[in-house]
């Protein structure tokens, strides 16, 4: 636990420097009266990348979401928390609004990426999710090679000469770390490299495209110890070009690498700040029962 | 704490002693009320493996008596002129060469013209359409079209095509195959297509690839294997309908060249030759009917092979 106390210790200063100069954070949220968070709408906060205001999300008649707000500040990692089923990776799927692959999903309310709503109808899909990248729990390189699994994405958006493309798709494969496990094996299938470095893939995959946002749903859940190890360790590399948010089951991973948390329960956003705060001295009794694990 | 060969009820071996923690130990670590519930699984298991092994058998049974009849009836006809010579009349030598090639054109054609149809209809089902009532019709549409018997096929093909031509012709009867691959394809499409797990779609969703290109780039090749095993048993199953080319392509002594004509084929010669009273001719229909059984039996072979091999992670 010593590992978490350093990182509960980092969490604070960044806490500090961003009470420092100034740049509201989400503590500046209003407690209301029945302890739920709120905010007010005219009150935008400057540095936020993302902004979600009374977000409620359905699967059909089922509301999976109960008017979300809150704020994700720009590259920072933000991790959601919580038990099965409370939301946290719905959550995460409205960002690029993936969930609207699926009929029958919908979401009311607004969601603000650089001050403009992303719900709209007229938001072009592919344009923001070119924005928003996304990793998913499990693995999911394509069946292609290495190489095109990268040079994919980035054909889409650009049209880049051969060196270029080598170079970017170098640079995307340095960038998640894996360049010097695969560089002697560009060819060969994205399938047939292990796990952890399948999720790296992806990883490098997603940033290719360079995107604002990157969005982790469980990305090392699937890995051992010594891939998540490397996932993390990717993850606080890359929050200075990044924002980032991740969803993650391990608590002590969210406390690992994130700068804030929010602990969602049965659809409701029950608390958000600073991930030291949320990990140290909760406000809510909610909150302190699972991570102190007694329930969930 | 197990010993190798140690069970725990059946054969009586001294067990070691454990506590199951129902209370009374009856040294096989099992107490009575629980052991005849477990006598009872055993009876019951051993009662459903002995009647699946012996239906296993019955059918076993048949295809072996099938295939021995086939090839020792039918081998020694099987020489190398029956793939060169044209039917010949009652009395003289000749072969299946015209009937072969006939059988080759007409399942090509009718796999050229069944297969994409069938491709692209069980993409819009699977990719497009998906759960919508517009799907519901077409796979229930497509249901009905997979069991209809082919004759119905044949006589349908025979009306439009045939009547309105004013002659048989080898165009028809691959029409008339045509119409049989299609849905074995459509719905081997669309089964292959929903094998494809959906996080590789949202995967590729989420770099903000348009659903064509998804469907085009990334599924498709996931499930390449699939769709070709698909077709491949269009063409196991079409290679050796009759019915449908009795009322189509009906039947030709010569080689012909032009698929507007009538054409011979194999099955339509296998059921003349082998109903007729000339010897060399019934054994031209053994020779033939070896032929198409084995080409049949070489193509699930070849869908088994490519199913193996290209095992997707997904």
């Amino acid at each position: 636990m010593s590992s978490m106390a350093d990182n509960t210790l980092s969490a604070a200063d960044v806490v500090n420097t961003v009470s420092d100069s100034n740049i509201p954070g989400p503590l500046y949220f209003q407690k209301n009266k029945e302890g739920g968070v709120s905010y007010d709408v005219a009150d935008i906060v400057d540095n936020a990348k993302l902004s979600v205001r009374s977000l409620d999300f359905f699967y059909d008649n089922f509301k999976a979401l109960h008017s979300i707000s809150l704020d994700i500040m720009s590259n920072k990692v933000t991790a959601f928390i919580g038990p099965s089923g409370c939301g946290k990776s719905t959550l995460l799927r409205c960002f690029n609004r993936i969930y609207e692959m699926y009929p029958r999903q919908t979401a009311k309310g607004e969601i603000l990426l650089d001050g403009r709503n992303i719900l709209g109808k007229s938001e072009n899909l592919n344009l923001l999710r070119a924005k928003v990248g996304m990793v998913f729990q499990k693995p999911t390189p394509f069946p292609m090679s290495i190489y095109e699994n990268i040079a994919f994405g980035v054909k889409l958006y650009e049209r880049l000469s051969r060196v270029e493309m080598d170079e970017r798709v170098e640079w995307a494969l340095r960038k998640a770390a894996i360049w010097d496990e695969v560089k002697d094996k560009l060819n060969q299938s994205g399938t047939e490299i292990s796990g952890g470095q399948q999720q790296r893939l992806c990883i490098a995959r997603a940033i290719a495209i360079k995107p604002e946002i990157l969005l982790l749903d469980e990305p090392a859940s699937a890995l051992d110890p010594i891939s998540t190890l490397k996932i993390e360790e990717l993850i606080d590399e890359l929050k200075q070009d990044y924002t980032i948010v991740i969803v993650t089951h391990n608590m002590q991973q969210a406390a690992r690498v994130s700068d804030f948390t929010g602990f969602l329960y049965l659809g409701k956003l029950i608390e958000y700040d600073d991930t030291s705060t949320i990990f140290t001295k909760p406000g809510k009794k909610q909150t302190q029962d699972y991570i102190t694990g007694r329930f969930g | 704490m197990t010993t190798k060969n140690w069970c725990q009820l059946c054969c009586k071996r001294a067990a070691p002693e454990l506590n199951n923690g129902f209370g009374i130990n009856n040294g096989y670590g099992i107490n009575n009320s629980q052991g005849r519930i477990y006598r009872r699984r055993k009876f019951v298991n051993s009662l459903v493996m002995t009647a699946s092994v012996l239906t296993t058998l019955f059918g076993l049974f048949w295809l072996v008596w099938l295939l021995w009849t086939l090839l020792s009836q039918g081998l020694q006809y099987l020489k190398p002129s029956v793939f060169y010579l044209a039917t010949p009349p009652p009395g003289s030598s000749g072969g299946l060469g015209n009937a072969i090639l006939g059988s080759v054109v007409m399942t090509f054609v009718g796999v050229l013209i069944g297969a994409p149809a069938g491709i692209l209809a069980g993409t819009y089902l699977s990719e497009f359409a998906r759960e919508s009532k517009i799907a519901m019709v077409i796979r229930f549409a497509n249901d009905i079209l997979l069991s209809a018997p082919s004759i119905v096929l044949g006589v349908f093909i025979y009306e439009v095509v045939v009547v309105s031509m004013g002659h048989f012709s080898a165009w028809a009867g691959s029409l008339a195959l045509a119409l049989i691959a299609l849905p074995i394809v459509v719905r081997t499409t669309e089964d292959m297509l929903h094998l494809v797990s959906n996080s590789v779609r949202e995967a590729a969703a989420a770099l903000g690839t348009p659903q064509w290109k998804i469907t085009v780039s990334i599924v498709f090749r996931a499930a390449r294997s699939g769709i070709l095993t698909g077709v491949l048993l269009a063409v196991a199953r079409i290679s050796g309908e009759t019915a449908p080319l009795l009322f189509t392509a009906l039947n030709n002594q010569f080689w012909t060249h032009s698929l507007n004509a009538p054409i011979a084929n194999l099955p339509v010669v296998i059921f003349q030759f082998a109903m007729s009273p000339y010897d060399d001719w019934q054994h031209l229909a053994w020779a033939g009917a070896v032929l198409i059984t084995l080409t049949i039996l070489i193509i699930n072979v070849l869908v088994r092979v490519f199913l193996k091999t290209s095992k997707t992670v997904f």
